[in-house]
């Protein structure tokens, strides 16, 4: 089994960044050239910056109209100057309600790892982008980071809700960010693991409880909660705090939780926030 | 979950909310679109367990029928599905129903194609926008829509398989995976190949004029 430890012994090594080391990888396993997967990814960053301009408009509604609109509202405040946790916090908050929101409306986004957690990573990404000087380059390189870390996240574990819950989507959404704007923001390949790490152990143990099976509440303000955990995960790495627990080691421990998670915590919509007396009145009003 | 690469990761690029019920919804109509080999006019659409129970919030049923249209899961029409479908004139009613032993999220078409054809294609989204076709008139196999795919029908007869395959190979075609099931001794038998290469129109016509063989269809790969 692949271990991501072993991907930033090899980065420290070779004095390369983990999405070089992701990139190397992948060349070799789908026998693709470096521009090809380059262009593939460019593809992606394209849909995530339509997807977040899509949603900060505020116009669509989901189908059972609890969602749209949100996005504006933050962004609206911030851009008033009234931001109570400043630009980066804030910009990261509205991006990733914007593209939840665009995904609950049946619009285009990128999953990452999954339609329903489709929100952090562009979210955070690209709030970097619009606050620090970043190229369109070291972005791509971020995405390759956050996706390698996702395989591994994949093969140990898994980043599905009705397999691990919510910490396996949202929560492996956040890690991945973690470690790409580590890596965006010049941290090294350690740091990026332990970014990953306390983002992902801020995440353990949550649950799946979509009100009315849909990925609607409480999966759209979820990806940005978990957008600043990734940001607050982030900043303690990128300042020298280290995760006591390794990240290969909390993947593994995410994959236990998920499987002794009971079942109706698990996306079936039988237990949390989905059987609460609004979530019940909610699903009784649309089905 | 297992081996995977960065794209499986990061994306597939697709309109929400769920890769599952909207995604993978899509894809299975495209599927059952390409089995029935013709613009399809009309239909019955049966869905099952978690399709039936969340469909509608995830707008599984306008993902099918944009499928159904030929629409790809990143397609920003998909929302406007049943609209454009009765432009193009293909009704389709929907129905739930319990379908046995299948996975949650799956479908049943029953479909009707201008020029007459008739299918009934079933098919479960098994997660992440993957998909897989498990019937195909009541016949058993195993479609996941990555390589071209060969369906025969055929007498259950000893070298009836010899000769497809002596064929395809005359033709340079190579079979990466192949599964043959039969009603029962002397019987109807199918047989569902997977190829590395395109199987032509000329080709599929030469199979068809082999002995002992009923039918002959070729499904060419999602995206």
């Amino acid at each position: 089994m692949r271990a991501y430890k072993d991907w930033v012994i090899e980065a420290e090594t070779k004095g390369l960044k983990i999405s070089e080391v992701v990139l190397q990888n992948q060349i070799d396993e789908l026998e693709q050239s470096e521009q090809a997967l380059f262009q593939r990814m460019s593809k992606n960053l394209k849909v995530m910056r339509e997807s977040v301009a899509a949603g900060l408009s505020g116009e669509r509604r989901s189908i059972s109209g609890l969602i749209g609109g949100d996005a504006a509202k933050v962004e609206a405040r911030r851009k008033q100057g009234k931001s109570l946790v400043g630009e980066l916090m804030s910009g990261a908050i509205a991006r990733a309600l914007a593209v939840a929101e665009v995904n609950a409306c049946m619009g285009k986004i990128v999953a990452a790892p999954t339609a329903g957690s489709c929100g952090v990573l562009p979210a955070v990404l690209l709030t970097v982008e619009a606050v620090r000087e970043v190229s369109e380059q070291e972005l791509l390189l971020a995405l390759f980071t956050a996706a390698g870390l996702g395989m591994i996240i994949a093969e140990r574990a898994n980043v599905s809700g009705a397999e691990g819950g919510c910490q396996a989507e949202i929560g492996s959404a956040a890690a991945m960010a973690a470690a790409a704007v580590v890596e965006l923001a010049g941290g090294s390949p350690r740091q990026t693991a332990d970014a990953a790490a306390i983002a992902l152990k801020s995440m353990l143990g949550l649950v799946c409880d979509p009100v009315a099976g849909l990925v609607e509440v409480p999966c759209v303000k979820r990806n940005a909660t978990g957008a600043s955990i990734a940001l607050a995960a982030a900043e303690m790495a990128l300042s020298g705090v280290e995760s006591a627990i390794p990240i290969d080691e909390v993947i593994d421990a995410m994959d236990k939780i998920g499987k002794q998670m009971p079942c109706a915590l698990k996306e079936t919509a039988q237990g949390g926030l989905a059987v609460t007396p609004t979530g019940r009145r909610i699903q009784a009003d649309f089905l | 979950m297992g081996k995977s690469n960065i794209f499986d990761l990061l994306g597939p690029i697709m309109v929400g909310p769920s890769s599952s019920h909207t995604a993978g919804a899509v894809r299975l109509g495209v599927m059952a679109r390409k089995i029935l080999g013709e613009e399809p006019v009309g239909g019955t659409i049966t869905l099952h367990g978690s399709f039936a129970t969340t469909g509608k919030g995830h707008g599984t049923n306008l993902a099918l029928v944009a499928g159904l249209l030929g629409m790809a899961p990143d397609d920003e029409r998909i929302s406007e599905a049943a609209t454009i479908a009765k432009e193009r004139g293909l009704n389709v009613i929907f129905t739930t129903a319990d379908l046995g032993d299948v996975h949650p999220n799956s479908v049943k078409f029953d479909l009707l194609g201008r020029n007459g054809c008739h299918v009934q294609v079933l098919g479960s989204s098994i997660g992440g926008g993957s998909i897989v076709i498990r019937e195909i008139n009541d016949f058993q196999v195993e479609i996941r829509g990555g390589y071209p795919t060969l369906v025969i029908l055929q007498q259950d007869l000893s070298g009836v398989v010899a000769q497809v395959t002596l064929l395809l190979a005359t033709a340079q075609i190579n079979i990466a995976r192949m599964l043959v099931s039969r009603e029962k001794k002397g019987a109807q038998a199918l047989m569902v190949l997977e190829t590395d290469q395109k199987i032509d129109e000329a080709l599929l016509d030469l199979l068809r004029k082999l002995p002992r063989i009923y039918q002959a269809m070729a499904i060419e790969p999602l995206e």
